[in-house]
């Protein structure tokens, strides 16, 4: 064995050769092994009475018994603490939009959106945190942190229980909030008013 | 070396969580792991877990289920794609380190939305055996029929070890499956699965989780009336390709039982992780336990395999026989791979 470990063993300096009888076989160059399992998908406790809301045009958050901050989509859980979040809350489906991205690339399986699309943090009226939604119903050069928005909704009797109920979000035409006071600017200052009372 | 012991154990298992996500099951489990001994996660130097993404179905899902534990502000932590045993060894050694003076650790598996004894058979090296896709019930009775034909064991042992199980399990309210009333020949009667194996040969497919914390020399006195100490942890390896091994034989569960110090004094009780009956015959020839040691008291995995914290269960069931003095000196062992490939031996004492 060489002492060092970045020379090859000599076994591997030389040229590798098939033994006679394989000389003329074609050589296998690459193989194939597909894997392809199959589960069914537990939403749990918490996300069930999210995508059940959703059949009744309704957005359900989650109150942390810790300091009352609001989690959409919830979790079952705060986080931050470890602790169980029993309580839903009733969201409104208005809030701002947190951040954002314009993608002008088409993704696979998804040839309903038209690009340029807008990707965007949307951040709920009464939430502590943003969820992920698509802004439309605006020129994307447009969009912007802390535009007001408000869900469009598909047809009542085409709902299911599914986050997919809202088609995408549409300007209010509101005035906007301020930038330091969107998106994770909110939660951020929240979290140091907080701080400075305690 | 530094004196650590486990101080506190929970664990939750039950045959199929329908209504719970993972992070749901682990929030009670670890909150009362840690409040037991009037810890909380600011308390905790080190927090280490193990879980499988291939059970969830989905990436970097242990993620998801660090929300259970309360990370913030920013903790010490690592994972393992392991049975939690292999987490706790990790804890035991940053333990041994030092500049931590108790550690979490916890694991958990949920294994039925999907079909495990497939989802096993991604174990296997992805270019000679698993394009076969043999699934883990047809795997263990290739080994049954070695052990049974080079007379390793008997049928009529293999459904006395079944028998052990059902009805040690009648006591535990953890396990999934049971029977006060089974016998040998009642086992024997059952019709094969995978002949040679017969349906209480199997382990009873679980999903579930624990966490345990861990505590060195003082810190584990003030905590707890009696610690479980660790005074041997050990875990072995063996060849992954199955056919170069003799599948009579786990050396690798000997090697760890031996560089554990398991054999050098007397074991009150011993805890295996053997999905198959036939398995735990192996491990009791490997590991070298006498009759005075109860092995499986609590119907050990047989009873309830949750895939990857059935190891880190028994240690936790070994440990609480030292916690509530029914037991000085145990054995918590957790196996991982196909045909024991890997174990772990975790010996401990009360004082």
């Amino acid at each position: 064995m060489s002492a060092d470990p970045r020379i090859p063993p000599a076994a591997l300096s030389g040229e590798v050769s098939l033994p006679e009888q394989l000389a003329d076989v074609e050589p296998v160059r690459s193989v194939r092994t597909p894997i392809r399992l199959e589960y069914d998908f537990i939403p749990g406790s918490a996300s069930s009475g999210y995508l059940n809301a959703f059949a009744d045009r309704k957005i359900l958050g989650q109150r942390s018994p810790v300091d009352g901050a609001v989690f959409v989509p919830p979790r079952g859980v705060d986080p931050r603490h470890g602790a169980a979040t029993p309580d839903y809350v009733e969201l409104p489906d208005t809030g701002h939009v947190g951040g954002f991205c314009v993608t002008r690339l088409p993704i696979p399986g998804r040839d309903d959106l038209e690009i340029p699309y807008v990707s965007a943090w949307i951040h709920l009226d009464g939430a502590d945190i943003g969820f992920l939604g698509l802004v439309a119903g605006i020129d994307t050069s447009e969009v912007r942190m802390g535009m007001r928005v408000r869900a469009v909704w598909k047809p009542d009797d085409e709902l299911g229980r599914t986050a997919e109920n809202i088609l995408y979000w549409a300007p209010t035409g509101e005035p906007d909030i301020p930038v330091t006071a969107a998106g994770t600017n909110a939660w951020h200052a929240k979290q140091a008013a907080a701080g400075e009372q305690g | 070396m530094r004196d650590i012991a486990v101080v506190s154990v929970a664990q939750h298992q039950e045959k199929a969580l329908t209504n719970t996500t993972e992070v749901e099951l682990m929030v009670p489990i670890i909150n009362e792991a840690r409040s037991a001994v009037g810890l909380t996660q600011d308390d905790i130097g080190f927090t280490c877990s193990g879980s499988s993404d291939f059970l969830a179905g989905q990436a970097f899902s242990f993620v998801h289920t660090l929300d259970a534990v309360g990370a913030v502000p920013p903790i010490s932590e690592s994972h393992v794609e392991m049975d939690g045993a292999w987490a706790l060894y990790e804890a035991w050694v940053k333990l041994q380190i030092g500049g931590v003076d108790t550690a979490l650790v916890y694991s958990y598996g949920k294994s039925s939305p999907g079909s495990l004894r497939d989802v096993l058979s991604t174990q296997l090296d992805p270019y000679y055996l698993g394009p076969l896709w043999p699934d883990a019930f047809s795997l263990a009775a290739l080994q049954a029929r070695i052990m049974l034909e080079s007379g390793t064991v008997s049928e009529q042992r293999l459904a006395e070890i079944a028998v052990r199980s059902l009805n040690g399990a009648a006591d535990n309210p953890l396990a999934v499956r049971s029977s006060a009333e089974a016998t040998t020949e009642s086992v024997l009667a059952e019709a094969p699965i995978a002949d040679p194996l017969r349906p209480s040969d199997c382990a009873a497919s679980a999903d579930g989780g624990v966490a345990v914390v861990l505590a060195a020399g003082d810190r584990a006195r003030e905590l707890c009336e009696r610690p479980a100490w660790i005074r041997g942890i050990d875990h072995r390896i063996d060849p992954h390709q199955p056919g170069v091994r003799d599948l009579n034989r786990a050396p690798s569960a000997q090697a760890a039982a031996v560089n554990s110090g398991a054999g050098n004094d007397r074991l009150d009780a011993a805890e295996l992780a053997a999905p198959f009956t036939t398995q735990e015959h192996i491990l009791e020839l490997e590991l070298g336990l006498g009759n005075g040691t109860a092995v499986n008291a609590s119907g050990g995995a047989l009873a309830g395999h949750t895939m990857m914290a059935a190891g880190l269960m028994r240690i936790a069931d070994a440990a609480a026989q030292i916690h509530n003095e029914r037991a000085d000196r145990v054995l918590g062992h957790a196996a991982s791979g196909l045909y024991l490939q890997q174990n772990l031996v975790c010996v401990m004492e009360g004082e």
